[in-house]
């Protein structure tokens, strides 16, 4: 592993580490976003376990989206982004190492609070596991494309609501396929085939958004 | 042969060409000053010759690959939630430098700030920073070529004197400096060469 890629790594961690409210602001949009539709939609638990899959993935997207947004912007403002393109090593090195940053600290935590949220609408076991397994392999999709967006919008006054409109619809077919493994697993069929599409998605990402991430990130600093 | 090169460099922003058929030759153990009104392009200059921005014309050319490139820019590059340590420790790894704590703590010492090595950098003042982004340039002894954006900027005189000694003894083992600043410079040794970015102003 390369030294630029685990000093980023590692930074970003440390600095989360510090900034705990900050960085535990995702998780508690998620919390609260995902809380108020039994709320809103009433307590009938066949409906509520119909919508589950949907909320919760709806969730997570814009809770990893909102999240990004500030992805770049902080060490664009104080220069350290200067000194990590010019660190030797490829930008898509250093896009990656903050994907994975930006996963560890908002993606990780959903996947581990999403069996609870399962449970909180009454869902199956096996309908709890699909779910939590489409956001394994679906919440780093975000985090990648994601940080393809932040990359693009730096230094522009309404670069987050730009990001949204540029990157949500690259999630959907995640958002699709993800829900889908569960409804297919609802309804007693195999969710093999949404697992490999959204395995085949995350492969693709993550071969091709650190590079885009590092084309755009390079005009960007211009 | 330079270890560094521009060659019929041209500069754009926006729609307006801040210089064009720029030639700056960077050889080994000089120390280049570039001199300039405001808004002459020196810092553009300077990300050129760091390949952070690309020319309009013309090009930059490296003696040696891969590039021994330190580049301190306007901002320090630091974040305002690590320690001073911590910072620097970062921003060595990052350049792929695994330096031991010690000898980072040493380039700390250089511009004394080795006692506040464990402050958040967001306690520090100006000058302060200016201190903790400058010991990057008394870490290593390769003879690479540093790219200083305004490094005189908020330094006392005890700090001036110490980056002084520091450029001098980098010359002197064969490593090359580009720098700008508004103040005079006080360099004893070598001599600094004067690149007037008013004169090849388009």
């Amino acid at each position: 592993m390369s030294g630029a890629f685990t000093a980023v790594l590692a930074r970003d961690l440390r600095l989360a580490a510090r900034r705990r409210i900050e960085a535990l602001l995702p998780i508690a949009f998620f919390t609260v976003a995902v809380s108020l539709f039994p709320l809103g939609v009433g307590p009938e638990a066949q409906m509520l376990r119909q919508i589950a899959p949907g909320v919760v993935w709806v969730c997570a997207l814009l809770a990893a989206m909102l999240s990004v947004t500030q992805l770049y912007a902080a060490d664009h403002a104080d220069g350290s982004l200067e000194q990590m393109l010019l660190c030797g090593e490829s930008a898509a090195v250093i896009a990656t190492a903050k994907a994975l940053a930006h996963w560890m600290l908002t993606g990780l935590p959903l996947i581990l609070v999403a069996p609870l949220f399962g449970l909180l609408f009454d869902m199956h076991g096996d309908a709890i596991a699909a779910l939590t397994f489409s956001l394994l392999l679906g919440t780093p999709i975000l985090s990648l494309l994601g940080g393809v967006g932040a990359a693009l919008t730096l230094g522009l006054r309404s670069g987050g609501v730009l990001l949204i409109l540029l990157i949500l619809p690259l999630c959907i077919p995640a958002l699709i396929f993800g829900t889908g493994a569960v409804g297919a697993v609802e309804s007693g069929i195999s969710a093999q085939g949404h697992y490999s599409l959204l395995g085949a998605l995350l492969i693709v990402t993550t071969l091709l958004a650190p590079w885009a991430t590092s084309a755009a990130l390079r005009i960007s600093t211009e | 042969m330079p270890v560094l090169a521009a060659i019929d460099l041209a500069c754009r922003r926006g729609d307006r060409i801040l210089f064009k058929g720029l030639q700056l030759h960077v050889h080994a153990g000089q120390v280049v000053w570039l001199r300039g009104a405001n808004g002459r392009g020196k810092t553009s200059l300077l990300r050129l010759l760091a390949g952070l921005s690309t020319p309009e014309a013309g090009q930059v050319r490296w003696a040696s690959t891969p590039r021994q490139l330190v580049y301190i820019a306007h901002a320090n590059a630091l974040k305002e939630d690590l320690t001073v340590l911590e910072s620097l420790r970062f921003l060595a790894h990052l350049h792929g430098r695994n330096e031991s704590d010690a000898s980072l703590v040493e380039a700390l010492q250089l511009f004394g700030m080795a006692s506040r090595r464990q402050a958040p950098v967001r306690t520090l003042s100006q000058g302060q920073r200016r201190r903790v982004a400058l010991s990057r340039l008394a870490i290593g002894t390769a003879p690479s070529v540093w790219i200083l954006d305004e490094p005189f900027d908020s330094l006392d005189t005890e700090g001036i004197a110490t980056l002084n000694a520091l450029l001098t003894r980098h010359a002197a083992r064969g490593g090359s400096v580009v720098l700008t600043s508004h103040q005079a410079l006080t360099l004893g040794e070598p001599e600094p060469v004067v690149v007037q970015l008013d004169e090849v102003a388009a």
